[in-house]
């Protein structure tokens, strides 16, 4: 379970994400959506704690990122935007060095790194060296990676980009397995990916949420993508508004 | 403690998977050699001459540690300012640039055995270096006489000096993303320490003395001469934990940017 609590994160003057809560529960897979820029990789960053936030929480099944630091890292497995690989290692190499970073027992490294290799499709892989693998590849070996050590948290930042369709359907498949009884929060920008294997939706826009729903609670007949569409420009008229609103104060005073 | 050794272990093993490492041992054993052999004709000319002049008070004061391996030691001392720089730039710096680091810094582990596990296997690089190097006193024990503590000893500077600028090195790169910048600050950092101590040359005031304290090669040629005093070695260690200190920090300041 992942509890994200009136998250803030400012870059100096820049505010990338503003006051953002969400629940993500044991057993589903959250759906972050949200236009480029939006702050999804920022939140990302912040729940598996690569940076803190300015202000706010996040609770990886009851533990602070922030001050339970390590026992919580030790919860989560992350696949960050780019996979993390080291490219003139090999995939086998690469793998067991993660397992180990990760704590796993070392007489179950062997089994955790079969089972991995089985589940991403990475057999025929494990002895090439990571640098001269395909994109869809290395986005595998960067899904490996964050499941090494089975954790009950995981994090995906748009795990399927940059894959040919037949691979997006197995990561698809992949993920809606892992599922099981793990928390798993997956950022997109692909609407039906969204429909096709999440329980629940975020958007964000501009930093802020502006959705928070179960699919099945989603009104019928409207699609995704115009709920998407109405809810970020919403935000945008919002935004407008509360701008055209300051400048009428800021005439006012002067 | 652990982890430490883990990311040791794929550093030290990543050196080798790259030619970096390969071009920096052969161009120190290269020129380490050359060294050798440069001052080695050159003591053998001098003993000729002096023999046949029948000077035994000069012929006494020729020995091989002075002759040989002190210079040897010194020239190496330089081609090392060159040499860590090149060998330290990526550690950090990569990382950072393709996107490893985000996988260090949310694994669950600290920083400080993040920096020890670099630390251990860029000194660990260079000790091995510094070994191969052994051959060349190794080979006047075989054909000559020369002090084999003195030369212990000024080896045993030699690991000092390459791992103080090692630690420099795993500093300059926390602070970049850019290999080049990486390399040149450790670089320009290292030579510093090698000049700093130039304006006390002719002695003088207390903060010259200062700046001869900071002098990397005032503590490297004592233990060249073959003196170990532990003055030199508290020096060198301080310096390692110095700028493994700031190293540390500097990788822990980089979440809360």
């Amino acid at each position: 379970m992942i509890e994200v609590k009136n998250l803030t994160k400012a870059y100096g003057d820049f505010v990338a994400v503003r006051d953002v809560s969400f629940k993500a529960e044991s057993g589903s897979i959250l759906g972050f959506l949200g236009p480029n820029g939006a702050g999804k990789t920022t939140t990302m960053r912040i729940i598996t704690g690569y940076m803190p936030a300015t202000a706010g929480t996040v609770l990886i099944d009851g533990l602070d990122i922030f001050t339970e630091s390590l026992e919580a890292r030790r919860k989560i497995g992350y696949l960050p935007e780019n996979p993390p690989l080291y490219l003139d290692m090999r995939v086998e190499a690469y793998l067991r060095f993660v397992a180990k970073l990760r704590s796993v027992p070392r007489a179950k490294i062997q089994s955790a790194l079969d089972h991995v290799l089985e589940v991403c499709g990475l057999k025929d892989m494990a002895h090439r060296i990571c640098g001269q693998l395909s994109k869809g590849y290395r986005q595998r070996v960067g899904l490996a990676q964050a499941l090494i050590h089975d954790p009950p948290v995981l994090v995906l930042d748009e795990p399927t980009i940059g894959l040919d369709p037949r691979q997006i359907h197995e990561i698809r498949g992949l993920i809606h397995e892992l599922s099981g009884n793990r928390t798993v929060v997956l950022s997109t920008h692909i609407l039906p990916e969204v429909s096709q294997i999440c329980d629940k939706v975020v958007i964000i826009a501009d930093g802020r949420v502006v959705l928070e729903e179960y699919l099945k609670q989603l009104p019928g007949g409207t699609s995704l993508e115009d709920i998407f569409l109405a809810a970020i420009t919403k935000e945008r008229h919002d935004v407008a508004n509360a701008e055209e609103e300051l400048e009428e104060v800021g005439a006012g005073r002067s | 403690m652990k982890n430490s050794l883990t990311i040791a272990g794929k550093e030290l093993a990543g050196y080798f998977l790259q030619p970096v490492a390969y071009v920096v041992m052969t161009v120190f054993l290269l020129l380490g050699g050359f060294f050798f052999f440069a001052l080695l004709r050159y003591f053998e000319v001098m003993l000729t001459a002096y023999s046949a002049m029948q000077n035994p008070t000069v012929l006494q004061r020729l020995n091989l540690n002075e002759r040989v391996i002190e210079p040897m030691l010194h020239n190496l001392a330089v081609v090392l300012v060159i040499l860590v720089p090149a060998i330290t730039m990526r550690s950090f710096a990569e990382e950072k640039r393709t996107g490893t680091y985000e996988l260090l810094l949310t694994a669950p582990i600290r920083t400080g055995e993040i920096v020890a596990g670099k630390f251990i296997a860029a000194a660990a690089f260079m000790l091995i270096m510094i070994a191969l190097a052994g051959i060349f006193p190794l080979i006047l024990v075989m054909f000559g006489n020369p002090e084999v503590g003195a030369m212990f000893s000024g080896y045993l500077g030699l690991a000092f000096l390459a791992v103080s600028f090692v630690s420099i090195g795993l500093f300059t790169s926390s602070l970049t993303q850019n290999q080049i910048i990486a390399a040149i600050s450790c670089f320009g950092a290292l030579l510093f320490l090698f000049v700093i101590s130039w304006p006390a040359q002719a002695g003088g005031t207390q903060f010259l003395g200062l700046l001869r304290y900071m002098s990397l090669p005032e503590h490297f040629s004592q233990m060249v001469t073959g003196i170990i005093d532990t003055r030199d070695i508290v020096y060198f260690v301080s310096l390692i934990f110095v700028a493994l200190f700031l190293t540390q920090r500097s990788v822990e300041s980089a979440r809360w940017r």
